[in-house]
């Protein structure tokens, strides 16, 4: 079992370290994203990483800062509340991407248009790291 | 033989707002007529747990129908050229239809989201009309969170979006079966209808300067919000509340924006209290 934050979820340090192994082992997740191939900027408190997607899979997950590297749209958030986000049972509020940003607790800029057009996908690839929290993946 | 449900559909053409509409509607059980409002992009079928469950259909006549443009109500004839915006007279005038073809008396009028916001403007419109309103996830006005041109455009599939948009508003305790067959309703809506149905939401339906109107003497209103509902949040339901005397409005706890669809066991616990005290209405 993993250990979890004082947040709920798994420590942002943990959910990071094995996003690309759960991900990737999703099959459904995998699929469904079979198009996407693309960099993003996962903006986790003042760490920037930079997530590169190949046919659904994460292919490479660098922690920044890096200079120069651009990347298609961010999604961003102090680090506490993604803590709570991946909690197991999240509370209000913290449960969903749209909550975040309604209430300012993220933001997302960039090119919008391939995180719309595979809004599902990206959605689960944010709330992965939930699973470390429920079946001790990786703990 | 298989067991048969009770709920029954039939079809019938209305006029409404000028327009020739063909339709589609379910009912299942007697007594008190409950007509039942799907949210914006979804239709009718949201409802079909209430009317699957005889502590409802025992001494309710439960009706849920499909606005035209969703579910089985086709668009009206011509809508290939039409871009889909759904009005407060619009709206108003297909529910008193609906209301008037079955000639329901005095029904209790339920609706959730934009269903909840409509029935706040007919417990003032159609007061008399009445029995009762209750407004799921309702409120009066709400904060937009998302740029609705994304629900419909070429580069981007209509019903993934749709469906990806809201999937968080159902609450996380609400089991898969439920959440997907919801979602499902998103998933195969018309191209535009969201949207079009979320214009009746944004921009025709500011309730904010007539609420404080609702005689709650005439026609009871009673509002029941989901915990884990950002988009019409507890906040802007209890604001609503405050300006209508003698509202009774409650949060449902573990439950989202599509509390009769996203899990019918929990939404018992709030709902059957609520037609209890509605069918002692006079």
């Amino acid at each position: 079992m993993a250990k979890l934050s004082t947040a709920g979820g798994p420590p942002a340090s943990h959910a990071i370290e094995h996003l690309a192994d759960v991900v990737n082992a999703d099959q459904p997740l995998v699929h469904r994203g079979r198009f996407i191939d693309l960099q993003w900027l996962w903006q986790i408190g003042e760490v920037p990483y930079f997530i590169s997607i190949r046919r659904g899979m994460i292919l490479e997950l660098v922690r920044g800062p890096v200079l120069m590297r651009s990347h298609e749209f961010a999604i961003r958030g102090a680090q506490e509340n993604w803590e709570r986000f991946w909690a197991p049972m999240p509370r209000p509020g913290f449960h969903d991407l749209f909550a975040m940003t309604k209430s300012g607790r993220a933001s997302i800029d960039g090119n919008l248009q391939p995180l719309m057009a595979n809004l599902r996908y990206f959605k689960e690839v944010l709330a992965a790291p939930r699973k470390l929290a429920e079946d001790g993946h990786h703990g | 033989m298989v067991e048969l449900e009770p709920i029954v559909g039939r079809y019938m053409t209305l006029q409404i707002g000028g327009r020739s509409c063909r339709i589609y509607f379910e009912e299942a059980g007697s007594g008190i007529p409950l007509l039942c409002l799907h949210t914006a992009g979804a239709d009718g079928r949201q409802f079909r747990r209430l009317m699957l469950d005889p502590a409802i259909t025992d001494r309710y006549r439960v009706i849920a129908f499909d606005l035209p443009w969703h579910g089985k109500s086709l668009p009206w004839e011509g809508y290939e050229v039409e871009d889909y915006a759904l009005t407060t007279d619009f709206y108003t005038a297909a529910i008193m239809g609906v209301a008037n073809a079955l000639e329901l008396d005095r029904p209790v009028v339920m609706g959730c989201s934009m269903g909840g916001r409509i029935v706040l403007h007919l417990a003032h419109a159609h007061a008399d009309d009445l029995r009762a309103v209750i407004g799921l996830e309702a409120a009066d006005h709400q904060q937009p969170w998302y740029d609705t041109e994304w629900l419909n455009r070429p580069d981007v599939h209509g019903g993934e979006v749709c469906a990806a948009m809201i999937s968080g508003l159902v609450a996380p305790q609400s089991p898969d079966r439920y959440r997907w067959e919801t979602l499902w309703g998103y998933l195969s809506s018309g191209p535009g209808v969201f949207r079009g149905d979320l214009h009746f939401y944004r921009a025709d339906s500011d309730f904010r300067d007539r609420v404080h109107l609702i005689d709650t003497t005439r026609c009871p209103v009673f509002l029941l919000t989901g915990e884990y509902d950002f988009s019409c949040t507890p906040k802007d339901t209890l604001r609503t509340a405050k300006d209508i005397p003698g509202v009774e409005a409650e949060i449902m706890e573990e439950l989202g924006h599509f509390p009769m669809s996203e899990n019918p066991e929990k939404f018992r616990e709030y709902i059957l209290p609520v037609l209890d005290r509605v069918a002692r209405l006079k």
